[in-house]
């Protein structure tokens, strides 16, 4: 769609003013991936409050939102559960062994200039972009 | 309370910024990993405008205290370890193969079907075994 540059940049926006108040309010980097990891291998258990309400607030949000969209949504998400279960465990695996994803890595490190989180957002978007080239263009998988 | 209340905040932007921008919807962002397919540049138009606030966010903070007290984070040591750049290409080939990264999948757990939650499950499952994994990693660079 047409449109659809212009919502990527407003709820980029949005994501963004969301790191702005994690930051400069209570001092912290949002990373997903970190917030979500901290709770499953017990470092975050000293703010874990901080960690569960974020996370309701991103699952609430679009449930609030849904009404104003009169189309329905699909996440197109693969049938095949195979593919789901290996994703779901690199996902996982990978954004805690480099200590962050899209948003950590992504968005607050790169607006940071870091160089870390540059190089890591360039290693997965490379990576990202052969496994899908392999995976759909050339054996036909995805 | 304070602290709580500026989590929920922040958790609400980043969920619906996520969610009006596509960013919940596979096709998105595998189409902008897809180079050789129809590609999708959403999701850069996403990053630059959530980098945009984010730069004013590090400025603002700069020689500042957050709202609640106590310091913001250091700056990382700009090394590059083995483990940033392993742990970005595996995340990387989750991220093309399915078109979830651990924000959408967040956000989207309640709309995503079945498949959603075996996700989630996955990638929690990955979360518990990284520690492992790291540690194998690190003893393998030590030999090399």
């Amino acid at each position: 769609m047409q449109t659809d540059w212009i919502w990527g940049l407003v709820g980029g926006g949005l994501i963004g003013l969301g790191g702005a108040v994690f930051l400069l309010g209570n001092g912290r980097i949002m990373g997903a991936s970190g917030i979500l990891g901290g709770l499953i291998d017990g470092t975050g258990r000293s703010n874990l409050w901080e960690r569960l309400a974020f996370l309701f607030g991103v699952v609430v949000m679009p449930l609030l939102l849904w009404p104003l969209y009169n189309v329905k949504i699909d996440t197109h998400l693969t049938d095949k559960w195979e593919v789901i279960v290996i994703a779901g465990l690199l996902v996982g695996v990978g954004t805690r062994i480099a200590n962050g994803c899209t948003s950590g890595h992504g968005v607050c490190g790169i607006s940071r200039f870091s160089l870390r989180g540059i190089v890591a957002t360039v290693f997965y978007i490379l990576a990202g972009g052969l496994t899908l080239a392999l995976f759909r263009h050339v054996w036909g998988l995805i | 309370m304070k602290r709580i209340l500026l989590s929920l905040l922040a958790g609400s932007l980043f969920g619906g910024g996520l969610f009006v921008s596509g960013m919940t919807d596979t096709t998105k962002v595998q189409g902008w990993l897809d180079v050789f397919g129809d590609w999708d540049p959403t999701l850069a138009f996403v990053m630059g405008g959530a980098i945009i606030p984010m730069v004013f966010a590090w400025r603002i903070a700069e020689g500042r205290k957050p709202l609640v007290g106590g310091d913001f984070p250091k700056p990382p040591k700009p090394e590059l370890d083995h483990r940033l750049i392993t742990g970005s290409v595996l995340f990387g080939m989750g991220w093309g193969l399915a078109g979830l990264c651990p924000g959408p999948a967040v956000a989207s757990i309640t709309y995503n079907g079945m498949g959603g939650l075996v996700f989630m499950a996955a990638m929690l499952g990955g979360m518990a075994l990284a520690p492992l994994i790291g540690a194998r990693l690190d003893r393998l660079a030590d030999a090399v």
